[in-house]
C-alpha cells in the first residue's frame, strides 16, 4: 500500500502537487492520468525521493518515508527516458544496479529472457537501438523482485512484441500481489492494465478510483473517452 | 564507502573508454615533450607549461564536469531509485570525474619528467603536476555545481565558459586598472586578497614561488612576493589552493543532497 497525505510541491512560483491525497493498493494496477503538466510524474518522483516534497508524507506499507533510502529496495522503476553511460554495454550498466541492491536480492531474469537481451547484453549502450535501451529499461525495473513497481511510460519506443512481453509481465505481478503505479499517455494500453485511475488535474486529485465505476460516473465505455469527458467536464469526483 | 566505490568504478570505466581522456592526456605528454626537447631549460619549459596548464586545465575540467553531469542526469535519477544515499551517489561520480581529469593532467605532465629521470626544476614539476590536479578539482567541482543548479544545459555551459574566462582571463585585467585608476592608495593587501580569491592565480603564484620567476606572476602575483617571504608565500598559496579544491565539491555535495530531479 502506498500512502499520499496532503502532498504538496512547487518549483519557484509554480505550484505541481496541490494537496494530494491518494492511497494506492496492493495487487491492483494504478494509472496515473492527466494532462501534460498535471503533476504526474513529479508524484512518481516524489515516492522514489527524486523530488523533495515542501508539504505532506508519503507511507509506503505504513512506514513514512524521509532520509533512508532503504525503502527504496522494495521499488522498481523505469522512466520515460531510459538513459544509461554510453560507454558501459547493457551488462555492466546491469552489474551497477546488482552491486547497489546488494547480494541479497532476489533476482528475477524472466524479463531480460522474454525481452531477448541476452544477444544485447555486451554491446556498448551507444551501439544500442532506442527501443532495445527501452527494454533494457524495463527489464531492470522488474530485475529485484520488487514489491513496488513505478512505471512511467514504459511502453514508449517498445515494439507490439516487447508492449506485450511487459503487459503479460505487469499483470502477472498484480496476481502476485504486487504494487503497480504506471502512467502512460496510451489509453488503450491502460484499457487491458489498469484496475484503478488516479486522474490529476493541476496537482490535484479529479478523480481516484476503479476504471469501471469511471466509466459508470461519465457514461463512457472506454476509458479514453471516460478520461476525455473528465477533462472536458473540469469536474471533481475524487 | 563501498557504494561510492562501485559506483566511481563504473563512471570511471565509462569515462575511460570515451577515449576523451586519452586525448587529454596526449595533449599534455605531446606539449610537455616538446616543450622538453625544444623549449630551451626546464626552468624555461616549465614556465612555457605553467601558462598552458593554467589555460587549459580549468576550462578542460569546467566544461568536461558540466557536461557530463547533465549527460548522466537520467543514470543518476535510475541510481538514485534504487536504494542508494545521496552523499555516496555524489561522491562516486564527482570521484570518478576528478580522478579520471587529475589522471590526464599528472601522467600527461608527469611521464615526459619521469621518462628523463628527474622532477625537473628542483621539483618544479612536481609542483606544477600538484597544482595541476587542484585545478581540476576546484574547477570540476565548479562545473558539478553549475550543472546541478542550472537545469537548461545550453544555460549551464555558457555560465561555465564564462565563469572560466573570468577567472582565468578578466580577473587579472580587472584588477589592473582597478590598481592604475587608485594609484598611490595601499593596495597591497586588498591586492593579496584579490590572489588568495581567485584559484588560477594562487597556482600561478606557487608555482613561479617556486621557480623563483616573480616578473611573470601577473599583477596580483606580484604584490604576493612583496608581501610573503618564498616559503611562507608558498604556504600560504598551497594551503589556500587545497581550500579552493575541497570548497566547489562540497558545495556541489549540497546542491546536491538538495536537488529536486
Amino acid at each position: 500500500m502506498i500512502e499520499f497525505r496532503s502532498l504538496t510541491k512547487s518549483f519557484g512560483a509554480r505550484e505541481v502537487l496541490r494537496g494530494v491525497d491518494l492511497c494506492v493498493r496492493p495487487g491492483r494496477v494504478t494509472a496515473v492520468v492527466g494532462s501534460n503538466g498535471a503533476g504526474k510524474t513529479t508524484l512518481i518522483k516524489c515516492l522514489l525521493g527524486l523530488v523533495r516534497p515542501d508539504g505532506g508524507e508519503i507511507r509506503v506499507n505504513g512506514a513514512r518515508i524521509g532520509g533512508d533510502p532503504a525503502y527504496r529496495a522494495t521499488i522498481g522503476y523505469a522512466s520515460q527516458m531510459s538513459r544509461f553511460p554510453e560507454h558501459l554495454t547493457a551488462r555492466e550498466v546491469t552489474k551497477i544496479l546488482l552491486g547497489l541492491r546488494g547480494g541479497s536480492a532476489v533476482i528475477d531474469w524472466e524479463l531480460f529472457e522474454r525481452l531477448a537481451l541476452a544477444p544485447h547484453l555486451d554491446t556498448r549502450v551507444r551501439a544500442l537501438s532506442g527501443g532495445t535501451r527501452q527494454k533494457l529499461a524495463v527489464a531492470l525495473a522488474f530485475l529485484f523482485a520488487p514489491r513496488v513497481l513505478v512505471l512511467d511510460e514504459p511502453s514508449a519506443g517498445l515494439d507490439p512484441v516487447a508492449n506485450a512481453v511487459l503487459k503479460d509481465k505487469i499483470l502477472s505481478e498484480r496476481s502476485d500481489g504486487k504494487t503497480v503505479l504506471v502512467t502512460s499517455h496510451v489509453m488503450s494500453e491502460l484499457d487491458e492494465l489498469a484496475d484503478d485511475i488516479v486522474f490529476l488535474r493541476a496537482g490535484r486529485v479529479g478523480y481516484a478510483g476503479s476504471v469501471q465505476k469511471l466509466r459508470v460516473f461519465t457514461g463512457q465505455p472506454h476509458l479514453e473517452r471516460a478520461i476525455a469527458s473528465m477533462m472536458k467536464k473540469e469536474v471533481v469526483c475524487a | 564507502m563501498r557504494i561510492a566505490a562501485k559506483i566511481a568504478a563504473f563512471q570511471l570505466l565509462d569515462v575511460l573508454r570515451s577515449r576523451w581522456l586519452f586525448g587529454y592526456a596526449i595533449f599534455f605528454l605531446v606539449t610537455t615533450e616538446l616543450l622538453l626537447r625544444f623549449g630551451g631549460d626546464a626552468t624555461r619549459a616549465l614556465v612555457s607549461l605553467t601558462s598552458i596548464v593554467l589555460f587549459t586545465v580549468p576550462l578542460a575540467a569546467i566544461v568536461f564536469a558540466t557536461i557530463y553531469v547533465h549527460r548522466a542526469r537520467e543514470f543518476i535519477e535510475l541510481l538514485l531509485a534504487q536504494p542508494v544515499g545521496r552523499g555516496a551517489m555524489f561522491a562516486g561520480t564527482y570521484g570518478a570525474m576528478a580522478v579520471s581529469l587529475s589522471a590526464g593532467v599528472v601522467l600527461g605532465i608527469g611521464m615526459p619528467f619521469v621518462v628523463r629521470g628527474g622532477a625537473g626544476a628542483g621539483g618544479a614539476a612536481a609542483v606544477l603536476v600538484a597544482a595541476g590536479a587542484a585545478l581540476t578539482l576546484v574547477f570540476a567541482g565548479a562545473g558539478v555545481a553549475i550543472a546541478l543548479r542550472t537545469d537548461d544545459r545550453l544555460r549551464a555551459f555558457g555560465i561555465a565558459l564564462g565563469g572560466w574566462a573570468c577567472a582565468a582571463m578578466a580577473y587579472d585585467a580587472v584588477l589592473l586598472v582597478v590598481a592604475t585608476a587608485l594609484a598611490g592608495a595601499p593596495l597591497e593587501r586588498p591586492l593579496l586578497a584579490a590572489t588568495l580569491a581567485n584559484p588560477i592565480d594562487l597556482a600561478r603564484v606557487v608555482m613561479l614561488m617556486h621557480l623563483d620567476i616573480s616578473a611573470l606572476m601577473g599583477y596580483t602575483g606580484a604584490s604576493f612576493t612583496r608581501v610573503f617571504t618564498a616559503s611562507t608565500g608558498t604556504a600560504l598559496a598551497a594551503a589556500s589552493l587545497a581550500a579552493w579544491a575541497a570548497g566547489p565539491a562540497l558545495l556541489g555535495a549540497r546542491l546536491f543532497r538538495r536537488k529536486d530531479f
